[in-house]
């Protein structure tokens, strides 16, 4: 009896803190395994094919079909950081603005229309969002600018709607995490409500809201496709908002399939996906600090 | 019950033994490899194709009569573009890799390159496409050059009327855009400054539909069908067809490449035989492709 008791007892306690250990265990490999395996084909531009360090970081000249092939990936890390940056600055307005409508405006209407509608929104695949850009947004573009639609501010315009749910939801989960005391302090010292949310509030759940901004920047940064569909991918640096330009997931997107590993036009392709692992880490690192000055 | 599920296994053992056999020796015919006659009629094995975009559509086809002939082989074709193509037969994952180019073109490491053999299947034709608004018929060699290293940027400098010329480019690693270089481009450079860059020959149709000016190329076979809203050019006055490529009155076409590890054998061999044969070459020429029969 004593026995089964204590098989029990064992396969209570350890068969599942064995299985979630090994989770634990099996999701740190994986993440490990996969930036030792980008940064391993990533260095292989410099140490295998040859190219400099300096001329990937600072050059603006990616050639890499020439018989003098040139390596420089400054066009696609200036095209990713002004189509994000451009997303972050067109979106996050709007974003907060939808955060204090859900928390202190409307929260039934809240609640029950846009958050659900702000869901929907993450769940459409970026590849619609793409393709009704193709179609919308590219033709409305060329009747009221000429040219031909495809450029900066297309990428911009479609990648601000996708990450505006990011942004909405954390920024709205930090005004409802305000103490409510903050709001009645200030009613109580005689301020209108605006006033209250845009003095109070606002301010006390900044840290919240610029994690949200730095969130939807990252995702901004990785997101492939439905900016590669809209925003002209011409290897040059934009000369304004309505020019074409490239990212680093674009070019990604479009040469990784048609060349051949161990070449050096494959080997700066990973390079470019190697830097673009270290802006993403750059962000984490920055959601890090802002928390920590949060606690503070 | 007993003994029927111990034939089962056995059987499938055998089963999973045979698969795995035509792994690793590309295929395995049934027939006596010295008795010529019954080897016609006994191909069996897997075959898997990956590679090339613009030669897969033919490739499924071929595949799909082929099976209708030899029910006893199976073939699965894939997409992912030539480098992938070239990248997974080298690896040995596949038995025939699609190509737009040689595979010497496209590896660095010739050592590599030795191994591989190139099998002209197909030749593919290209075409000059513009949008419908613009009212020119047919362009010179140096023309097209002209547009495309932006020296010519109006459409009234080549006889058309006074619009804007939009350039829509290929990815530097497409093949398309390969053979656009070498057969109309002749060493002058595709100025990347100027105009877009679409990721493939939909995209291409796409933007070409709705921006006007614009003028990019794209694969005849994939104006076969349906897709008859492009407006194709002349080259020096030469329509892009068989007979003009035949007489090498038309520049603008290349060879399809099916490419193995070493010498095809058995089924594989069989397959290839069977899209460069007189038998397939009409379906070959409905699709949109020239067959070899006719370029030999």
């Amino acid at each position: 009896m004593k026995g089964k008791g204590q098989l029990n007892y064992w396969k209570s306690e350890y068969i599942g803190r064995a299985l979630v250990t090994f989770c634990g265990l099996l999701i740190v490999i994986t993440t490990l395994s996969i930036i030792v395996f980008i940064c391993g084909k990533g260095i292989q531009s410099f140490t295998e094919s040859g190219i400099s360090l300096k001329e990937m970081l600072f050059s603006t000249e990616w050639k890499p079909s020439d018989s003098d092939p040139k390596y420089g990936a400054v066009i696609f890390i200036v095209g990713s950081t002004l189509v994000s940056i451009g997303a972050v600055l067109l979106s996050t307005p709007i974003a907060l603005a939808l955060a204090i409508f859900i928390n202190f405006i409307s929260p039934k209407f809240g609640s029950a229309v846009l958050k659900p509608v702000l869901e929907l929104l993450v769940g459409i695949p970026s590849v619609v969002y793409g393709w009704l850009g193709v179609t919308i947004l590219i033709p409305l573009l060329r009747e009221s600018f000429g040219g031909v639609g495809f450029s900066l501010l297309a990428g911009i315009i479609v990648l601000s709607v996708m990450i505006l749910p990011t942004i909405t939801s954390i920024a709205s989960d930090a005004l409802s995490g305000v103490p409510f005391s903050y709001l009645e302090a200030s009613y109580g010292l005689g301020s209108t409500r605006w006033q209250a949310i845009s003095r109070v509030i606002v301010p006390a759940a900044k840290t919240g809201i610029f994690t949200g901004i730095v969130l939807g920047l990252a995702r901004a940064f990785g997101e492939a496709l439905a900016v590669q569909m809209v925003i002209g991918n011409a290897v040059k640096l934009p000369s304004g908002l309505y020019s074409p330009t490239a990212t680093l997931t674009g070019i990604l997107t479009m040469d990784m399939a048609n060349t051949i590993n161990g070449t050096a036009w494959n080997n700066a392709l990973w390079t470019l996906a190697m830097i673009l692992l270290f802006i993403s880490f750059l962000f984490i690192f920055l959601i890090r600090m802002i928390g920590r000055k949060g606690e503070r | 019950m007993w003994k029927k599920s111990v034939k089962f296994g056995i059987a499938a053992l055998l089963i999973t033994g045979v698969l795995a056999g035509c792994g690793k020796s590309d295929s395995t015919a049934e027939g006596n490899a010295d008795n010529g006659e019954a080897k016609q009629e006994s191909y069996s094995g897997t075959i898997t194709l990956a590679g090339s975009t613009a030669l897969q559509p033919l490739a499924e086809e071929a595949a799909n009569e082929f099976m209708g002939k030899y029910p006893n082989v199976s073939i699965t074709v894939q997409g992912g573009g030539s480098g992938t193509g070239v990248n997974q037969v080298a690896a040995g994952a596949v038995q025939i890799g699609n190509s737009d180019v040689p595979s010497a073109e496209k590896l660095e490491d010739k050592s590599k390159a030795g191994e591989l053999i190139d099998h002209k299947v197909a030749g593919i034709a290209f075409a000059i496409v513009v949008n419908k608004d613009v009212n020119v018929d047919s362009l010179t060699l140096k023309q097209i050059q002209d547009i495309f290293s932006g020296k010519i940027t109006n459409w009234k400098d080549v006889g058309g009327k006074d619009e804007k010329i939009n350039v829509i480019n290929r990815p530097a690693s497409s093949g398309t855009r390969a053979t656009f270089e070498k057969t109309v481009m002749k060493g002058v450079k595709i100025n990347e400054a100027i105009g877009t860059v679409q990721d493939s020959n939909g995209a291409v149709e796409q933007a070409i539909n709705s921006t006007p000016g614009s003028i990019s190329y794209v694969a005849m076979s994939y104006l076969i069908g349906e897709k008859k809203d492009l407006k194709t050019l002349k080259i020096d006055g030469v329509e892009p067809t068989v007979e003009n490529i035949k007489t090498e009155k038309y520049p603008f076409w290349s060879y399809e490449y099916m490419i193995t590890k070493g010498e095809p054998k058995d089924a594989v061999r069989g397959f290839i035989e069977y899209v460069k044969s007189e038998e397939f070459a009409p379906k070959v020429k409905e699709m949109g492709y020239i067959p070899m029969s006719e370029l030999e």
